[in-house]
């Protein structure tokens, strides 16, 4: 009898199980095959915008995305450092093969944790809540809570032209009866789908036609433990090619072959990645798509062509990728792909992941309707806290969207749904200006302690931190820049001519002058690794103080809290629409259900309303 | 549900005075902004005498009650405003209010609040709730008559650009290894909220004229007791309204009538002299003569010319911009020899046509009024329009400032999605995923 079961170790599992057994439960990780645990069948990259806040956010709230990323990329880079300090964002290349193998290394690590190999056929449910799991040969294991992981393999179809194969990535086995049990179950089915570019022969490729991306010249890290893993000055380069017009020919000349364009797929695609038939489709008018070539691993003879995703036939796909210039010779290791797979419609979860239909059992990653390793590590993180919370018979930890990236994505799942695979975009935070990537730690750091999910010495870290950021901006209030003293430097380094003495934090404020320069006056040596967060919060104070304003309101609605067993029926004068979504959703505060898109604020004000006259007694 | 709210609580203009409701947690603090006394420091459940002030102007002379919640009518602090009745006075007040940081209340939400915050019983909770509902779809009707048309269309075509633009901005942000994408710069920043700058001035511009059609232009006629004030009235309106006599100062009220000049509305406003007086009733008069020369928009100095100028018409003509004035020199059937040789004056008396078609064609000239054609002023026509228009006017010239400063466009693309969200609520036309949308529809991304 276990604690916990997780189904499927991909990057949702592996985090679910691995916090759930660090928090102290008995857990077990079941995967068909334990070679591909914490897989990248994608693109050979962690991070990225937003989700490179994402994984931050794992990181201070226990998770390992980061800290496993940091010991397996060789290429990493600070995105948007010259757009603006809520946007700035890490992206690694990781290797496809070090990644998996470091993660079980700190899985294995965790004495009450078991890793399985085998397939989950069913669920078994009493009186609507999960009590274990039927595997494929039929054996039976129990648990208290089942966490569900499974990602594209639900009845996954590889879709390569007109060619259809029942099967997961890499030619895996898919689960064939899963899903059709959960909608036994009750759960509503949604068919979605995604694809990934074809791989090609590193010796078959001549770079020397190519223009190089190389990573960032200062040392980065995702995990707020700051160790660095990686030489900087021997990063791997990255390379950025176009398509053409003789590329586009054999595209449109191909049209009908392509599983998409030929009627062959029924999933819903997502429109953040286009197939390059789509591109050129679409975007009639561009006579040139960007593409990127990526080193798979070390250890593989592969790279990754970015931003060609295809679904043609294989003798299309090898004229296609030939046209490219430097790719003449290349030879192709793995043709692109479709993939269609199951998932749950996400409207039918709780925001602590725990599914509405059956208790005890939670869902987390690409089964949820999301796409990306991080979107998915974080879910996992979240469902696995809180299966231990529930467990526990603790509250559940739901991060608000100002508090979050993570709190964003959980809340726009369960809150508004969605029907094609959900990937995080800054656009998506109302609160990005205080969701940064540098105050991750600050931001989650005592939701982590509460819970117990970090360590006695990540929470010092934490403590020190906040110590030092606090001391050093009494330091910037209390001490003056002393102009006669420093006339010369400053107007060497700035350009500026004060009058008078100036507070630091005065100076600060000048857009001209940044931390660094005021290190180059006064030593301020001492507080470097605070710089970005404080000089973010003195410098754009006005902007954030806004933000905060915003952040207030929100927590109000939120403390709002509506009755579970509420009977949405017998409210006067809702709309039809909003009586609908409300019953779908069932929000559990006030704020959540303003969120839920068709209802209109009226509805918002009917249903306070009738909450106050209600439930008066209980507030 | 948790900004703080404000709108005019007594029928508009019609009554002697008018009261304006403030609540919310900054009610007081906003209004201490603008009043002589700071409210948080009097005593709770009180009525304050003090002025409103802004911009170093006295708007009015005012009664200021204080009801500190839960023991106010919708429980949360409330602060409300006695002012003089009259349109320009009650709506400059609100305006004021709202631009120093309060939200327009929506119809029946100081009920709604009251209901929430626990204030009315149960059962009244569904005629709240009938009333809530009713009243916001009788809103949302007049919303839209009152918007249609050009100013929506207008709205609609800059609400595109700043969508097209904010779309590029996160396109950039959000993939910034694409870099085929058109890059926001600064200068591409510039060129579009300078263009926006003139987008809003304009229509604040506009804003005006379109008050002249609906609002009319207030017209005060001054000038000393007896100096044929109300006759000229009576003159202008061709009918008996003003009661007229020989004895001084025997017009007490202001007394409005309108006449129809080329379509656009005069509201002619006699008032009550301003010779200083004992007499109480007479006082009061005076004072709100002030106060009407104070908010007309064109000021006719009636001097009996058969009297000769005395020191107090003089003064008159000392204290009213040239611009805002016009000089009528009434009863030349009488005898009297005074000329004005100084200043530009319009003769005439009240028993003959002639100078009053001169003085009307004056007027006409003053304003353009020939000008004007009214199909073409479809633009903002309340106050809450104007003040969101004012709003994103001001959020478009600190974007300018940050700019100049350097700042990120991350930082600057705060101020003009903020923009952006104020012309959807305006227009009513705002959805989720809006910018989603537009952002996949045009941009080419992805693995």
């Amino acid at each position: 009898m276990y604690d916990i079961i997780v189904v499927g170790a991909g990057h949702a599992g592996c985090e679910a199980a691995y916090i759930a057994s660090f928090m102290g439960k008995k857990t077990a990780l079941i995967t068909i095959n334990k070679a591909n645990l914490a897989d990248m069948p994608c693109n050979p990259s962690i991070g990225g915008t937003a989700k490179g806040i994402i994984v931050r956010e794992i990181d201070a709230l226990g998770g390992l995305m980061g800290k496993v990323a940091d010991k397996s990329h060789f290429q990493i880079k600070m995105l948007n450092d010259s757009k603006g300090p809520a946007v700035r964002s890490l992206r690694a290349q990781a290797d496809k093969k070090v990644y998996p193998s470091e993660m079980l290394k700190e899985l294995e690590k965790l004495s009450n944790l078991d890793i399985i190999e085998n397939t989950v056929e069913d669920l078994i449910v009493e009186d609507k809540k999960v009590t274990g799991v039927v595997l494929a040969n039929n054996e039976i294991l129990t648990s208290k809570i089942v966490i569900l992981t499974t990602g594209t393999y639900l009845k996954a179809n590889i879709l390569i032209g007109d060619t259809n194969t029942p099967g997961g990535p890499h030619g895996e086995k898919r689960s064939n009866h899963l899903s059709d049990n959960l909608e036994k179950l009750g759960f509503t089915i949604q068919r979605l789908k995604t694809g990934t570019p074809p791989r090609i022969k590193e010796s078959s490729i001549n770079f020397s036609v190519m223009q190089e991306e190389h990573g960032s010249l200062k040392p980065y890290t995702f995990s707020f433990e700051n160790e660095v893993y990686y030489d900087i000055d021997r990063q791997e380069k990255c390379y950025l090619i176009y398509t053409n017009e003789n590329t586009h020919q054999i595209i449109n000349e191909n049209l009908d072959k392509s599983s998409m364009y030929g009627g062959f797929v029924s999933g819903v695609g997502p429109r953040y990645c286009p197939s390059i038939e789509d591109k050129i489709v679409r975007f009639k008018d561009k006579e040139r798509h960007q593409l990127f070539l990526e080193p798979e691993s070390k250890y593989y003879d592969e790279w990754y062509l970015q931003g060609f995703s295809t679904s043609m036939p294989k003798d299309v796909q090898e004229k296609m990728v030939h046209s490219l210039p430097g790719l003449e010779n290349a030879i192709i290791t793995k043709y692109a792909y479709a993939i269609e797979y199951d998932a749950i419609d996400p409207l039918q979860l709780t925001p602590s992941l725990e599914t509405k239909v059956i208790e005890n059992l939670f869902t987390a990653g690409q089964i949820n309707g999301t796409s990306g390793y991080e979107e998915a590590a974080a879910q996992g993180l979240m469902a696995g806290i809180n299966a231990f919370l529930k467990l526990n018979n603790q509250e559940p930890l739901i991060l608000r969207r100002d508090e979050a990236y993570i709190g964003v994505l959980i809340d726009d799942l369960v809150t508004k749904g969605t029907k094609e695979p959900y990937r995080m975009l800054t656009s998506r935070a109302e609160f990005r200006l205080i969701l940064r990537h540098d105050n991750a730690d600050l931001r989650l750091t005592p939701h982590a302690h509460k819970v117990k999910s970090i360590s006695a010495k990540a929470y010092q870290r934490y403590e020190n931190k906040i110590n030092l950021i606090n001391e050093f901006k009494e330091f910037l209030q209390t001490n003056s820049l002393n102009i006669k003293e420093n006339k010369e430097k400053l107007e060497e380094l700035c350009q500026i001519e004060f009058t008078k003495n100036i507070k630091l934090i005065d100076a600060l404020k000048r857009p001209e002058i940044t931390l660094d320069i005021l290190n180059q006056i006064i030593d301020l040596t001492k507080y470097t690794s605070v710089f970005e967060e404080v000089e973010i919060e003195i410098k754009y104070e006005g902007y954030i103080n806004k933000a905060y304003k915003e952040k207030d309101k929100l927590i109000k609605l939120e403390k709002k809290t509506i009755p579970k067993d509420l009977n949405y029926d017998l409210i006067k004068n809702l709309s039809s629409e909003s009586r609908q979504k409300l019953k779908q959703v069932n929000p559990l505060t006030l704020g959540q259900a303003s969120r839920i898109s068709g209802v209109n604020p009226v509805d918002i004000s009917i249903l306070a309303i009738y909450l106050k006259k209600e439930y008066a007694h209980e507030n | 549900m948790t900004d703080t709210i404000c709108a005019i609580c007594t029928a508009l203009g019609t009554g002697a005075i008018s009261i304006i409701r403030v609540s919310g947690e900054e009610s007081f603090s906003i209004v201490s902004k603008i009043f002589s006394k700071d409210l948080t420091k009097l005593a709770d459940h009180t009525i304050n005498y003090g002025f409103i002030k802004y911009e170093n102007e006295i708007i009015d002379e005012v009664l200021v009650a204080i009801m500190k919640g839960p023991k106010s009518y919708t429980c949360e602090d409330v602060v409300e405003i006695n002012c003089h009745g009259g349109i320009a006075t009650t709506n400059k007040i609100l305006e004021i209010l709202l631009t120093e940081g309060c939200r327009l209340a929506t119809p029946g939400e100081f009920t709604k609040r009251a209901y929430l915050n626990g204030r009315l019983n149960l059962s009244q909770a569904q005629a709240v709730n009938d009333l809530l509902t009713a009243k916001s779809d009788a809103a949302r009707k007049v919303f839209m008559n009152g918007l249609q048309g050009v100013l929506t269309k207008k709205i609609r075509e800059i609400r595109q650009v700043l969508v097209d633009l904010i779309s590029n901005i996160e396109v950039n942000i959000d993939f910034p290894e694409y870099e085929d994408n058109l890059v926001i710069t600064n200068e591409i920043l510039e060129k579009h909220l300078n263009s926006l700058k003139e987008e809003f001035t304009s229509l604040l511009e506009d804003a005006k004229t379109t008050n002249l059609v609906k609002e009319g232009i207030n017209v005060c006629l001054v000038g000393k007791p007896n100096s044929g004030k109300s006759s000229l009235l009576n003159a202008l309106l061709n009918e008996e309204k003003a009661i007229v006599s020989n004895i001084e100062g025997t017009t007490r009220d202001i007394v409005e009538g309108s006449i129809n000049l080329n379509g656009i509305s005069l509201n002619i406003i006699d008032t009550a002299g301003i010779r200083e007086t004992e007499n109480e009733i007479e006082k009061i008069g005076v004072e709100k003569s002030k106060k009407a020369i104070d908010m007309a928009d064109l000021i006719i100095i009636v001097i009996d010319k058969s009297k000769g100028i005395t020191s107090e018409d003089q003064e008159l003509i000392d204290k009213v911009p040239e611009e805002k004035r016009i000089i009528f020199m009434n009863k030349d059937d009488l005898d009297g020899e005074l000329i004005l040789s100084d200043y530009k004056v319009i003769t005439g008396n009240t028993q003959n046509i002639e100078g009053i078609r001169v003085l009307k064609q004056e007027i006409i000239n003053r304003f353009n009024l020939d000008q004007i054609n009214s199909k073409d002023v479809t633009y903002l026509n309340n106050i809450n329009q104007i003040n969101v228009i004012k709003k994103c006017l001001d959020l478009t010239v600190n974007a300018l400032t940050n700019l100049e400063n350097n700042a990120f466009v991350d930082m600057i693309e705060i101020d003009i999605r903020t923009i952006w969200e104020l012309l959807g609520e305006l227009i009513g036309e705002q959805y989720d995923e809006e910018l989603l949308d537009n952002l996949f529809k045009n941009f080419c991304l992805g693995k």
